[in-house]
């Protein structure tokens, strides 16, 4: 039992050349804080990058940061805010859903799982911000893709196949993404007391406006209270975000306002306490309850979202709330069966998508595919590129199988 | 061909020829196979004229089944394929090989899924880019990338390449608008990507796929996102004396926290061209003239014209002329959207470059760019997508010059050259093709390049699809699969800590 903790791209590039010499798998950490997800490793040896840390390029006026793999995300989002910048896509903090502390993980996790949080509807996920990566592969080959500027189309886009790919065929170790400026204003807007229905005709509504709405969620009875200590009240909260400059704001409120005005009744929120709520519902904090019961990560059609989850309490006890419009649907299973055939054939009877089981006990989470399986064809593709990249299987070896 | 390398025809191919016809016509029947070399000159180059080939034969097949066993009877037999969407390619992207069937993919014409609540369009690869905000913009929705090509390039293509065009600052290029598709392997495998939900489960190979320039599938249909119209969009026209001026006002309305819908600079060669041919009024006395673009509601787009106004100021803009109405914004851009024809006035020929840099640069590659302006002889406008750093030298030169050509492109290879040297890419919108290709190693090294290729062999093991584009050389997947590291070689025998 091992543990390389390497403090520069060389160190770990030797570590993964010792890996691969030995045909000794590791396991990739940063600060472990998404360790519960994917099947359980059992590797001998462990790969520690939260030494190798640094943000080691940061121009506000080029819209670029490139840090190295282990820099805290928390010292990233610091070092931005101070600029008044921000990573757009707010990658989301499993921690607390995992039973961890907050305010962990690197800036190379981000990647690996490909983050996102509420504003992805408007602003995309990790793979959308990535603009250029160092690696070391399975093959203990270092190599570089992408740069530090936005718009390159030379060769092929390696940081995304890299983005989700949860560190089963390269190590990161340094990134670049793309910074943004971070809104000036933002106000939230709640209908209250939907039912799951009608707030999905809301939400549709209101992103198919042209009051620019960055982030839709929509909070079922009950489920309502258990954000931002609970400032919302129980009653169901359909929550729409808008952001930008004050008096584009206001008048895009207005207008929302204005078309929403017969859905239910409408509640501005106060930006402190907005800022709260959309936090949790990025971390998923009202199942942040300390147990193992199952829970899902659901990515669909997001008209088909409710649909589903109507469905599904046909046959299993869950509660469910919604991010993206209704097309991120988490849910968990009250019974502690994840239910995974039951879901996931009645994702694909709703227009398909995927479903992750992003909490589950080990033992559920060894004998069920935590990721959504693929149909042959792709599988078999993923494989061979696992093969190219990975050939001993010495990365995270059966994580995501 | 100026001394571009391409793979060797295989002869075994184009002895078998007629066979390969004939079996082409078995599988796409009626008029889906084009042999006739007078027919077939239609298709012997795409946007980057310099370069032609005839195809060994032009097939347009109408089903994906007709593509899967296209593709499939090549695969067996070791025949080329090269996938070509509306030939719009500006890197040679779709340029024929002689012993390659040449899969032509325009007949996919069809939208096949308008769907307003979940602000999505499925449509198959040959629609074009502006057939797409055609088909929603009733409702008063569109297409948000917009490649100068739109009216002619395919979404397909669009895919391939990772097209971008002058609003990709603020919403971003097609890989950040596109949510699924289904593509075919060079195997015949049907493989779907995403859908109407966002994200991929497993390896983001819709990333991959989209800008790979048609080496690793054939895409058969496409999911995009499309946005709702924005209210209003106003313009600013602003002048200054130096393009320093003009660079740090760009940096300075970034700083301001401002995203504009577009933002594009030309130097005083494209200035002076453009105004020539289309009168737009641009001031001719500046060194760099900077549009601004702003959209959303009305009241966002004054209160940020009035800020960009500010800044242009306290950079020492000598004009700074806004939009007071629609045609008067259309009149800021017509020099601009015109400025390629605009040089195609003032030059017999010119040759379009596109490196990407980061901005602060800019003065010092203009500098550059006039240095080896005069080292070749050959003059050099300039059109800039100035929020992305995306810079677009149009090299102007006489192909009826013995020379003049090979001249162009060695000046252009210099200029991506400096691209890269100040921390720039070879190229930001229009793929490497078979254009930069041999400049690949200016960016990348060897075992750089040699992960690219795996994902090559990942798709296409036999390099059969689209060879001869975006490496510089190819290598066999076997070859790649040697371990760079062994037993007993490293630099840490014992097991090390760190």
């Amino acid at each position: 039992m091992t543990t390389f903790t390497p403090t520069t791209s060389d160190e770990v590039l030797s570590a993964v050349a010792w890996a691969v010499a030995e045909e000794a798998p590791l396991e990739i950490l940063g600060h472990g804080s998404k360790r519960g997800i994917g099947r359980p490793l059992q590797t001998e040896h462990t790969l520690d990058l939260s030494n190798l840390t640094g943000v080691t390029l940061y121009e506000p006026a080029e819209l670029v940061l490139s840090a190295k793999a282990g820099t805290p995300l928390a010292e990233i989002e610091k070092l931005l805010a101070e600029n008044g910048q921000q990573l757009a896509f707010e990658p989301m903090d499993y921690g607390p859903l995992l039973g961890g502390e907050p305010g962990k993980g690197t800036i190379g996790g981000v990647l690996s799982a490909n983050l996102s949080g509420p504003r992805r509807l408007k602003a995309g996920a990790a793979r959308d911000h990535i603009l250029g990566i160092n690696v070391v592969s399975g093959r203990g080959e270092a190599f570089k893709s992408g740069g530090r500027v936005v718009k390159n189309v030379t060769g092929y886009d390696m940081s995304k196949l890299m983005a989700n790919s949860w560190g089963t065929l390269a190590v990161f170790t340094d990134v670049t993404f793309k910074v943004l400026p971070a809104a000036e204003t933002e106000v939230t807007l709640a209908i209250r007391g939907l039912l799951d229905d009608a707030a999905a005709a809301a939400m549709a509504l209101a992103l198919g406006s042209s009051a620019e709405v960055s982030s839709a969620a929509h909070l079922p009875e009950r489920i309502a209270a258990r954000v931002a200590g609970g400032a919302l009240g129980s009653e169901a909260a359909t929550l729409l975000r808008v952001e930008g400059f004050g008096p584009s704001v206001a008048y895009r409120i207005a207008a929302l306002k204005t078309l929403l005005g017969k859905a239910g009744p409408l509640e501005e929120i106060s930006s402190e306490a907005a800022k709260l709520i959309w936090r949790d519902v990025r971390d998923v904090r009202p199942f942040a309850d300390g147990t193992e019961k199952p829970v899902w990560r659901v990515s669909m059609t997001p008209s088909q979202g409710h649909q589903m989850v109507l469905t599904l309490r046909m046959q299993a006890a869950v509660s469910a709330f919604y991010d993206w419009q209704g097309g991120l649907v988490w849910l968990r299973m009250e019974e502690g069966d994840p239910e995974a055939a039951l879901l996931r054939g009645l994702l694909r009877k709703h227009g398909g998508g995927h479903a992750t089981l992003v909490r589950a006990a080990p033992a559920h989470r060894a004998a069920l595919p935590v990721f959504e399986p693929q149909p042959p064809a792709l599988a078999a593709l993923s494989q061979r590129l696992k093969q190219e990249f990975d050939p001993k299987n010495i990365l995270n070896p059966g994580r995501m199988a | 061909m100026s001394g571009l390398a391409m793979p060797k025809p295989d002869d075994a191919t184009l002895r078998r020829r007629d066979e390969i016809v004939a079996d082409m016509r078995i599988i796409v029947p009626g008029e889906g196979v084009v042999d006739a070399t007078n027919q077939m000159r239609a298709f012997e180059s795409d946007g980057l004229t310099a370069y032609r080939q005839l195809p060994l034969v032009v097939v347009l097949p109408e089903t994906v089944a007709q593509v899967s066993r296209v593709l499939k009877y090549c695969n067996d037999r070791n025949i080329r394929v090269v996938p070509r969407g509306s030939g719009t390619s500006l890197s040679g992207g779709a340029l024929p090989l002689e012993d390659a069937v040449l899969l032509v993919m325009s007949r996919f014409n069809r939208i096949l899924a308008i769907d307003f609540p979940n602000r999505v369009v499925v449509a198959q690869p040959g629609v074009t880019n502006l057939g797409i905000t055609s088909a929603v913009e009733q409702e008063g929705f569109y297409y948000a990338p917009d490649p100068s090509s739109q009216i002619a390039c395919s979404i397909g293509g669009n895919v391939a390449e990772n097209s971008g065009g002058v609003h990709c600052l603020k919403y971003g290029l097609t890989a950040n608008n596109v949510l699924g598709i289904e593509m075919v392997l060079m195997g015949g495998e049907v493989v779907r990507l995403g859908g109407s939900h966002l994200d991929a489960e497993g390896y983001d190979l819709l990333g991959v796929m989209t800008g790979s320039e048609g080496l690793l599938g054939v895409v058969t249909e496409v999911t995009v996102r499309i946005l709702k119209k924005p209210e209003t969009a106003r313009a600013l026209l602003i002048g200054f004396p130096t393009s320093e001026q003009g660079g740090q006002c760009v940096a300075d309305i970034i700083g301001a926290g401002i995203i504009p819908g577009g933002m594009e600079m030309m130097d005083r060669p494209a200035i002076h061209a453009a105004e020539d041919f289309v009168h737009a009024g641009y001031p001719l006395d500046v060194e760099a003239l900077l549009i601004v673009e702003l959209d959303g509601p009305g009241v966002e787009v004054d209160h940020l014209i009035t800020a960009v106004e500010a800044i242009a100021i306290s950079n020492g803009s000598t004009t700074c002329r806004i939009s007071q109405s629609e045609q008067e914004r259309l009149s800021f851009w017509a020099g601009r959207k015109a400025a390629f024809p605009a040089v195609g006035r003032i030059s017999p020929d010119y040759y379009c470059m596109d490196g990407t840099i980061p901005r602060k640069e800019l003065p010092r590659v203009l500098a550059g760019m006039r240095e080896l302006s005069e080292k070749y002889g050959l003059g050099v406008a300039n059109v800039f997508h100035a929020g992305d750093g995306n810079l677009h030298p149009l090299i102007l030169y006489d192909a009826n010059v013995p020379g003049e050509l090979d001249k162009a492109e060695s000046f252009g290879a210099d200029i991506l050259r400096l691209c890269v040297k100040v921390g720039g890419v070879l190229t930001g919108e229009h793929g490497v093709g078979v254009e930069k290709r041999d400049l690949m190693p200016e960016m990348f090294n060897q075992v750089d390049l040699d992960q690219q290729m795996r994902v090559k062999c990942a798709f296409d093991p036999n390099h059969l699809l689209n060879p001869g584009k975006v490496f510089p050389q190819l290598r066999r997947c076997a070859e790649l699969g040697r371990m760079h590291v062994h037993r007993g070689q490293v630099a840490f025998p014992d097991i090390p800590r760190f």
